[in-house]
């Protein structure tokens, strides 16, 4: 019988403990499917953050390392240092990446740490039970801000895209979303990209996907896609923010 | 006979971190340690190493982290604020068993304190820093010869135990200078089956972690690291006496104050007074026995510290409080004189 459909074998048997809803396990696939595709499993190693994905340490089955809360890329950049043959990538969500571990990632960034980043963006700190991110809209309630966020008390949301694309060091900087089948395509088009340029010896490649928290945003899991729509993606618009061997080749067009 | 080289203490430390075979290197500046850290810079991309600047004490330690989970001997250096900063990456190591060397190089605290020399991270390296069950091996030395051979040995016990070493030292013996010779260094390898190098399809994945969610399965973790700490306990203190055949007054002093205190003991035996001198080498794990032998001997120890006294209560139990225990101390990156420990000498031999 032809098989039709199968698990990455970069992704072990161990049952994921994500929420019902939850877009980690379509994440984690196509990081999966990237290393698969790439067929460099043997030689990846992983970075896992602390956060809802703290486990993704069980779930791949490449070699893999737990970091500290916010530290994933100064871990990776350890590992990477000592074995440049090696492919790293971290695994990190909005509180781990933008808040906790802003100085880590902008300084990877900054020195082109030839590692690949994916960032999950869902707007809340998941795993300690719903409370306001770095990347939490104006307006949303959080547990820590119950009457919605408020920009004049606690400031504005981060877009780490934006922000990084202004560096001169980083690759690859771009921003995609699993809210539907196209994004989701799109999504593993920019994961794959952001491992071959690491590959290739380009440098610093993150993809923020901008994701959704069913559980802590209250909603139905159907209802959070929609609202990825209509209220995330407008602040944190899809795109890629930065391409540096793509602009040098349009320069020489 | 050997040959000898003149070098700075924190220069000797760098020197012997690459003889032992460490090629990465990961810090951030910070005064009185700064010669390891430009040594490095200009040495290791001449050997195939690495140097490289962090942006943070924090970031600089989970490098060393990371690093030391692929396999490879690795080091930081920093003194007493920016250790504070590592704390969290040293509790991360211990938590998941990889071997790293870190050196302190203290100045006076707390908070941003002094840069003068300072003994007052004692506490601090002893008895954990981080949070958690944990221990560091600590490494005390007196002299630059020892910045290079405690640094060498650090490698070796870090490796062999899957631990951190690290080397307590000071402003003092840092920018110290004195002959010294790397010809009696022993480099030791271990096998390192748990490293990530990625699994070439041939082994099933390694994982470095320090998570573990369920109690029964932490607390066993603990057990298992305590368990070793225990062999270390058995099988690794050093420490050096000096005139302590005869003595009734016994000085205890580690690092840069061992040797003031080695000054004042010379000085008291000429005016007749019996004190030896108990110099601990390794801080953990304390040279307990070489103490307590002691106090069935001798009939009053002093303790010599850079600090308000923190030593002190480990000679204390150490002793089992058999004999009296007194405080020499200067702190704040002030050093006691000589006059000083022997008038604390002369005091403690009218108590006998």
């Amino acid at each position: 019988m032809a098989i039709v459909f199968e698990k990455p074998k970069a992704l072990t048997d161990t049952v994921l403990h994500y929420c019902p809803g939850c877009p980690h396990g379509i994440i984690h696939r196509l990081v999966a499917e990237a290393i698969d595709e790439l067929g460099i499993e043997g030689k990846t190693i992983g970075v896992a953050p602390v956060g809802c994905a703290v486990m993704a340490y069980d779930y791949f089955a490449c070699d893999m390392i737990e970091a500290a809360h916010g530290r994933a890329p100064a871990v990776a950049t350890g590992i990477k240092r000592c074995r440049p043959d090696n492919v790293v990538f971290t695994y990190q969500g909005d509180g781990d990446l933008a808040s906790i571990g802003m100085a880590e990632t902008v300084h990877a960034a900054a020195r082109n740490e030839n590692i690949t980043v994916i960032f999950v963006n869902n707007a809340i700190y998941g795993m300690t039970g719903g409370q306001m991110a770095p990347t939490s809209l104006p307006g949303q309630v959080t547990q820590t801000s119950p009457y919605g966020r408020d920009v004049n008390h606690c400031g504005w949301p981060i877009k780490v895209c934006e922000m990084l694309s202004t560096l001169e060091g980083p690759e690859y900087i771009t921003r995609v979303a699993v809210n539907n089948v196209k994004n989701v395509n799109s999504a593993k088009k920019a994961i794959k990209k952001a491992f071959q340029n690491q590959i290739e010896g380009k440098g610093f490649s993150l993809v923020e996907v901008v994701s959704a928290c069913p559980t802590n945003w209250g909603m139905t899991p159907q209802k959070a896609l929609e609202w990825v729509q209509s209220d995330m993606l407008p602040y944190y618009p899809i795109g890629v923010y930065k391409d540096r061997t793509a602009a040098k080749e349009a320069e020489g067009k | 006979m050997a040959e000898r080289v003149l070098m700075k203490g924190n220069e000797a430390i760098a020197e012997a971190a690459i003889r032992a075979g460490c090629r990465h290197y990961f810090g951030y500046p910070i005064t009185p340690q700064t010669e390891i850290a430009a040594y490095m810079a200009k040495k290791m991309p001449k050997i195939g190493g690495v140097f490289l600047q962090a942006e943070s004490e924090i970031a600089s330690i989970n490098m060393v982290y990371g690093a030391a989970a692929t396999g490879c001997r690795v080091m930081t250096s920093s003194s007493s604020p920016g250790i504070s900063l590592k704390a969290e990456g040293l509790s991360y190591i211990a938590g998941s068993d990889v071997p790293a060397l870190v050196v302190n190089v203290q100045r006076g605290g707390p908070g941003l304190g002094g840069i003068q020399p300072s003994q007052s991270d004692y506490f601090q390296a002893t008895k954990g820093g981080g949070h958690g069950d944990y221990r560091m091996i600590v490494l005390a030395p007196a002299s630059v010869q020892e910045m290079a051979s405690l640094t060498i040995k650090g490698f070796n016990l870090a490796d062999k135990y899957r631990m951190t070493s690290m080397i307590l030292a000071d402003g003092t013996i840092g920018q110290m200078m004195e002959p010294i010779s790397f010809e009696d260094a022993e480099i030791e390898t271990y096998e390192k089956p748990w490293a990530l190098t990625g699994t070439e399809g041939k082994r099933a994945h390694n994982i470095v972690n320090s998570l573990y969610l369920q109690p029964d399965a932490l607390e066993k973790t603990n057990f298992e690291r305590y368990e070793r700490y225990k062999l270390i306990e058995e099988n690794e203190p050093m420490w050096e006496e000096y005139m302590m055949d005869d003595a009734e007054v016994c000085v205890v002093a580690f690092g840069i104050a061992s040797r003031v205190a080695k000054n004042a003991v010379v000085a008291a035996r000429a005016e007749g007074i019996k004190v030896g001198l108990i110099r601990p080498i390794t801080l953990w794990p304390f040279p307990t026995k070489a103490l307590r032998a002691a106090a069935d001997k001798v009939k009053q120890f002093i303790s010599v510290e850079l600090n308000m006294g923190q030593m002190i209560e480990d000679v204390r139990l150490a002793t089992e409080c058999k004999r009296p225990v007194s405080l020499c101390n200067r702190t704040g990156g002030m050093i006691p004189s000589p006059e000083q420990v022997l008038e604390s000498i002369r005091q403690a031999q009218k108590g006998v």
